[in-house]
């Protein structure tokens, strides 16, 4: 337990809940709520079934035998891609649409980057006929333009967010800003392990299917259910956070997280937040942020705009500080070369995001008999543009 | 010496107009001269905005103004450099308002004793929380003779307003309906109920009422229900465009204060 959030909403030194006292009324009910609702037999029912009918889980977790010969070693890939939508970001917002219901909501709000959460987010609300508004940077409703009209379809109301860089960290600014002027009705589901306590914590149990279903498949498999380690990318954290969460006690397993280097992180255009940032409160939580020396954010960049966000989850902070995992970086270059590579070798297609977790097999010492699990975040179809405006097909 | 926020509720008992400015806004240096504007125009009390690249508790003309002030270059170390000798020429109270992260860099320690320095009377910092500020911060607003205002909400639940009325000093700042600033949910909108259960509570601080205070009527209308109110994005949106402030402040405040 010595990874898990405190009765003070602390991981460590990171966590809390530093929010205006317009919030206060909101997430003091979610925080005296969310556990009893989320461990009751109803919900626990409710939430698997729908996992396992609707999602389409367990999600396999895949020998990737042409990848294993390539770097000789194993390699097992926790296909996340799988999911309905496309990502591991539906299992949060399964969990709670739930919740939200529970609590007697009935409109959902959400913020989106690449709109993988924001499809998430309204495709529950089309399932369970709840009123959806995604907010999207502009900048990122002309990028992800595949995702917004995915969006619309699914009956969301999409607000382009026109204030700072028009990317994910406006659209959370303004998804906050909602909640603030909308606190009877509205539930906020927030799409990563970050925000105040309890979302981290709570996005954090949502995702910890990743790692239920991984120590099984394992033991199956591999005749252990320990790994020698797990890679994840890490924007938010919240793929990260539930594929390294049956394993935080579980000292002899690896745990490895990869952020967006960008263009490199000695440049100014990354999104490396636990490798270039420091300490400081931003979306109600304290946490490591990129930040300039007056305690200003700083905009982030990355070619995945799933992991374009200058904060991390406070329980990454947390991992990394005590050193439990280790964080790398992955620059744009290297995740396309990795995205090609996989997509040659196994027939696997990965979203950007995901892809910067394989770059990691380029760079760490790997011993023929390791069994290394790859969480494959997402597909790629959301970024065929990219791909093939990169690679000139 | 006494804090002037309290000299201010013991000698002043109704109608005290309270405005907020960003700093650096609409030009980097004019942070002086707004105040000693406002002060000579019969402003009560100044609220000093710190802007912050991230406002998540204001809406659109406060956004606007703190990007602008930023990009003027405005930060808190200048802040301070401006605020100087503002008590050569300023004698009603000034409260510093913005989000807590410039401070937390700044230094929280530091920061008090500048503004006990130059003659702070109050912070309003409003993603510190209640609890984090009684955990690890209250001595050191104390220490330094700073009133650190709370916040209550339609929202607030009887028993947090009695709460927060306990540990506040100086005033509480009555948050007049669920919105962030400035976005215009107008007196009809404004929450009688609410105002009155507060006068009811009795509670120990004076309590100001903010946030859709724009002009004459929503002013005089709040005064009823609490001892003051406060101005904010209208009184920014009034000096935006504006090179000449000297003389349209007069106005804007005549046009409150004014009968
Ligand atoms: C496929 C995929 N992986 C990862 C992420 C990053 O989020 P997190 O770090 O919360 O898993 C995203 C976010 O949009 C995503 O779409």
């Amino acid at each position: 337990m010595k990874y898990q959030v405190n009765d003070k909403g602390y991981y460590g030194e990171f966590g809390g809940a530093w929010i205006p006292e317009m919030m206060y009324t909101n997430i003091d009910e979610l925080k005296r709520r969310y556990l009893e609702i989320i461990e009751s037999a109803e919900f626990k029912n409710e939430f698997d079934l729908l996992l396992k009918d609707y999602v389409g889980r367990p999600s396999p977790l895949y020998f990737a035998k042409r990848l294993s010969e390539h770097y000789g070693t194993k390699i097992y890939l926790k296909r996340e891609d799988l999911n309905h939508t496309g990502s591991h970001k539906l299992n949060n917002t399964i969990g709670q649409i739930l919740l939200a219901q529970k609590l007697g909501k009935t409109r959902i709000i959400a913020e989106t980057g690449a709109g993988q959460h924001g499809v998430a987010t309204a495709t529950v609300c089309a399932l369970k006929g709840i009123q959806c508004v995604v907010y999207m940077g502009a900048l990122d409703v002309s990028r992800q333009a595949p995702n917004v009209k995915k969006m619309k379809m699914l009956g969301a109301e999409v607000i382009p967010v026109h204030s700072g860089n028009k990317t994910l960290k406006d659209a959370t600014n303004e998804a906050m800003r909602d909640w603030i002027s909308n606190p009877v009705d509205t539930h906020y589901i927030i799409g990563s392990v970050v925000g105040p306590h309890p979302y981290p914590d709570m996005v954090a149990r949502f995702q910890s299917v990743i790692s239920a279903e991984m120590k099984l498949q394992l033991l199956e498999q591999t005749n252990s259910e320990f790994p020698t380690r797990i890679i994840a990318c890490v924007g938010g954290g919240s793929n990260a956070a539930g594929a390294f969460y049956h394993f935080l006690d579980d000292e002899q397993v690896e745990l490895i997280g990869v952020e967006a280097a960008g263009k490199g992180i000695e440049t100014e255009e990354t999104a490396a937040t636990l490798l270039v940032g420091s300490p400081g409160v931003l979306h109600a939580s304290k946490t490591m942020l990129m930040q300039n020396k007056d305690g200003q954010i700083t905009e982030p960049y990355s070619i995945s705009a799933g992991l374009d966000y200058p904060g991390i989850g406070p329980l990454h902070a947390h991992l990394h500080k005590t050193g439990r995992a280790k964080f790398l970086a992955a620059t744009d270059e290297e995740v396309l070369q990795a995205a090609l590579l996989i997509t040659q070798k196994e027939g696997i297609i990965p979203a950007l995001e995901s892809a910067h977790a394989l770059v990691t097999l380029e760079k760490i010492k790997m011993q023929p008999e390791d069994v290394n699990v790859i969480n494959l975040s997402g597909s790629g179809n959301k970024d065929m543009e990219t791909y093939l405006n990169y690679f000139g097909y | 010496m006494k804090n002037r926020i309290n000299q201010l509720f013991e000698t002043k008992k109704e109608n005290i107009l309270s405005v907020y400015f960003t700093a650096g806004f609409p030009k980097l240096n004019d942070t002086v001269e707004i105040i000693q504007q406002l002060e000579k125009n019969g402003v009560d009390l100044i609220e000093i905005g710190i802007p912050f690249s991230d406002p998540t508790a204001d809406g659109p003309i406060i956004q606007k103004s703190s990007e602008a002030a930023l990009k003027n270059g405005m930060s808190l170390n200048l802040l301070f450099e401006q605020l100087k000798t503002i008590r050569e020429s300023v004698n009603i109270p000034l409260v510093l308002m913005g989000y807590f992260n410039p401070v937390l860099q700044f230094g929280v320690e530091k920061f008090c004793k500048k503004c006990a320095e130059i003659g702070i009377d109050g912070t309003i910092l409003p993603d510190l929380p209640l609890n984090e500020f009684e955990q690890e911060y209250e001595h050191i607003f104390r220490k330094n003779n700073l009133h650190n205002i709370l916040l209550i909400t339609p929202q607030t639940s009887e028993k947090r307003i009695k709460q927060i009325d306990k540990a506040s000093s100086g005033f509480i700042y009555m948050v007049s309906s669920a919105s962030t600033t400035g976005t215009g949910k107008k007196v009809e909108d404004f929450q009688q109920d609410y105002f009155e259960k507060i006068q009811q509570m009795n509670l120990k601080n004076p309590c100001i009422i903010g946030f859709g205070i724009s002009d004459k009527a929503t002013f005089n209308n709040a005064c009823k229900y609490a001892r003051g109110a406060i101005i904010g994005s209208a009184f920014v949106k009034s000096i935006s465009n504006n090179d000449l402030f000297v003389e349209s402040i007069p106005v804007f405040i005549q046009n409150i204060l004014g009968k």
